[in-house]
């Protein structure tokens, strides 16, 4: 009894140990990242979040034009995937099954396996040529109309989205099928009884199951999209502006610290691109925050 | 959806922190006999220079048996790098700045190892040999001249039909030494570009996109009707891109080649040989091109090197500079006029470790 009760006890220790080195690594990161931009933190204060302004040599430095490209980018992104993913989730767990079924599964898997460069010079060879062909097209028939008023360079925010959302889909996918395949079939065969069509089902029963689900596998996705860098920043123009069209150049976050973080040789110039990395870390966490309380109103709804 | 920034800050961390780390613990290993040379020695740096020197390090490992590491970080890192002791040498395209040579503490020595030089590429129908001065590429980068039939750059090139379209500038996105030298050519050449712009390895441009490395930029000029961009000049003979014919400050118009290359390099150079070597006097000189050079301290006893290490190092740069050079044309380098190489040498025996010359 005593025994038991000394290693149930270093079972639980060995435990807690590792749940609060998570939120002591989460702490120490957030630190560090505080603690090496306070210089720029503290040359420009709330400036530094509100300026359209990126000029190293200068040393003039802020970050809403990324802090929008990053957003702009993700949201967009996360919104064509969403559809997409819900879509093709029923459709290989309702739908279609068996061999072709599992096939198809392991397809979309292999795309999260995909490194992001190449997904970034796939994007950079054949998207950017095709949406700058769009582009023109749309420039030359609306251009009046201004968000398609931009010069077609087939390099920007559309590029970016689109290569996102492709890349973004297997995880989201990959989470929605597998809370549909936790629907209890009971429900679904009750609903069948009362002469439900299938249409109805995946409305009235699968749908409403799963919503938590769906949510958590967008959250997921969004994340990945936040954080992506290779493949945006080979395709979004790198311009430090912020964009007024679809089309226009732009630039995240995540891209601009990738790109200068290697020869940023001031001190301010290092310390404003730890402040972009901790801008970036606080819109994650809020994002996280905002997808937690979603996911909470939908379960209570779900429980009454 | 943490784990995804954790990631990116891991990776800054681990750049940061590191290599600092795992880098002290492999350099304090000096030998014991004082006389000796080490055979190891770590360097870092520009990219630019890197598949150059890879060639020198193996070829040296072979007839010295000394081993010399050198990682491509860019010329920042390696700066950093060398200011921190971590390594016994490093590489930078771009001269160091005076607030980096401030924070280094004691002299740092600059011997260069190669010329390179940028070239602006473009696509346009069949791709004409232009001819474009600084004015043109500073106005074009600027985004004041906007179209390839602009009369400016019709007047420059008669007897090519230039297009009715839209220019497109594309830059390096990356903080890179190429871009400090094409900007110091147009500061130094453009008052119109040193009031608005400015000489650094990144900067605020008002038009066009951004592609991060010569591949990048490369990549995006090739796919991109109409665009204009600038990169190495090795990078450029590897992938026979078109490049433009450059007019120099004597008004001559240079194709950029090795050696032309060389020959801008073949003006007075100041002793400590920390030169811009950009719009230079030289007649037949091709105008935008810079050395590469090898930096470590003039005083090699820091408390972190041993006399051994110092010894090795010195023998290394002073080989470099004398027996390397003849690797360098093969590689698409440009090769060290013979005054820089004198001055080069005269340097290395600058070097002392505890007040004495290493070298005799």
């Amino acid at each position: 009894m005593k025994k038991n009760f000394s290693i149930d006890h270093l079972y639980l220790s060995i435990l807690y140990f590792f749940g609060f080195s998570i939120l002591l690594l989460t702490f120490i990161v957030f630190y560090e990242l505080l603690s090496s931009s306070t210089l720029s933190i503290k040359t420009f204060s709330w400036s530094f979040l509100l300026r359209n302004k990126w000029d190293p040599i200068r040393e003039i430095y802020s970050s809403l034009p990324f802090i929008i490209g990053t957003i702009s980018t993700s949201f967009l992104a996360v919104g064509i995937s969403s559809f997409l993913s819900i879509g093709s989730a029923l459709f290989l767990t309702e739908y279609l099954k068996g061999q072709f079924s599992s096939f198809l599964s392991s397809l979309i898997d292999i795309l999260a396996a995909i490194p992001s460069v190449v997904y970034g010079l796939w994007g950079l060879f054949v998207l950017v040529p095709f949406i700058r062909n769009i582009q023109t097209f749309l420039f030359r028939y609306l251009g009046f109309i201004p968000i398609f008023n931009s010069q077609p360079y087939g390099f920007g925010i559309m590029s970016a989205m689109v290569i996102l959302s492709i890349m973004i889909l297997p995880y989201a996918i990959a989470m929605i099928r597998s809370v549909i395949e936790m629907v209890p079939s009971d429900l679904k065969e009750a609903a069948y009884a009362l002469g439900a069509t299938k249409w109805d089902v995946m409305r009235q029963v699968v749908l409403p199951y799963v919503r938590s689900g769906i949510f958590a596998g967008i959250g997921l996705s969004l994340g990945r999209a936040l954080g992506e860098t290779m493949a945006v920043t080979m395709v979004i123009g790198n311009r430090n502006d912020i964009p007024r069209t679809l089309f226009d150049p732009a630039n995240t976050l995540a891209s601009v610290i990738a790109n200068e973080f290697n020869e940023a040789s001031s001190s301010l110039h290092m310390a404003s691109l730890v402040y972009l990395a901790l801008i970036l870390f606080i819109i994650t966490f809020l994002v996280n925050l905002a997808m937690r309380s979603i996911l909470k109103r939908y379960s209570l709804e779900k429980r009454r | 959806m943490k784990k995804s920034i954790l990631a990116i800050v891991a990776v800054i961390l681990a750049l940061s922190f590191g290599w600092t780390a795992c880098n002290k613990s492999s350099t304090g290993d000096g030998s014991k006999a004082q006389l000796e040379e080490a055979k190891e020695l770590m360097g870092s740096g520009a990219t630019f220079p890197a598949p150059l020197y890879q060639k020198y390090f193996d070829v040296y490992k072979q007839e010295k048996g000394v081993e010399v590491n050198y990682q491509g970080i860019g010329s920042g890192g390696g700066i950093n790098q060398l200011i921190e002791k971590i390594i016994d040498f490093g590489g930078t395209d771009a001269p160091m700045s005076s607030s980096e040579l401030e924070k280094a503490g004691s002299a740092v020595l600059h011997i260069p190892a190669c010329l390179g030089a940028v070239v602006i590429t473009y696509n346009l129908p069949d791709n004409p040999k232009l001819q474009l001065n600084s004015e043109l590429i500073a106005n074009i980068f600027m985004g004041n001249i906007t179209q390839w039939s602009d009369p400016a750059i019709q007047a420059m090139n008669p007897g090519i039909a230039l297009p009715d379209q839209n220019i497109l500038p594309v830059y390096r996105s990356d903080g890179s030494g190429t871009t400090y030298t094409f900007t110091d050519y147009l500061t130094k050449a453009n008052t119109l570009w040193k009031d608005n712009m400015g000489t650094g390895k990144s900067l605020d441009w008002p038009k066009g996109i951004g592609s991060k490395g010569n591949d990048g930029v490369a990549g995006t000029v090739s796919i991109t009707p109409h665009s204009i961009g600038y990169v190495e000049l090795i990078y450029a003979y590897q992938n026979n891109l078109p490049y433009a014919i450059i007019q120099n400050k004597s008004g001559n118009f240079i194709e950029p080649t090795l050696e032309s290359v060389s020959a801008a390099a073949n003006v007075d150079l100041p002793d400590d040989l920390i030169v811009s070597l950009t719009d230079t006097d030289a007649p037949d000189g091709y105008p935008i091109c810079t050395f590469s050079w090898l930096i470590t301290y003039q005083e090699k006893n820091d408390g972190t090197r041993t006399l051994a290490q110092a010894r090795a190092t010195a023998n290394m740069l002073w080989w470099v500079v004398t027996e390397g050079q003849s690797y360098n044309e093969e590689l698409k380098y440009g090769r060290l006029a013979p005054s820089a190489v004198e001055k080069a040498k005269a340097l290395i025996k600058s070097m002392t470790y505890d007040g004495k010359p290493i070298l005799k």
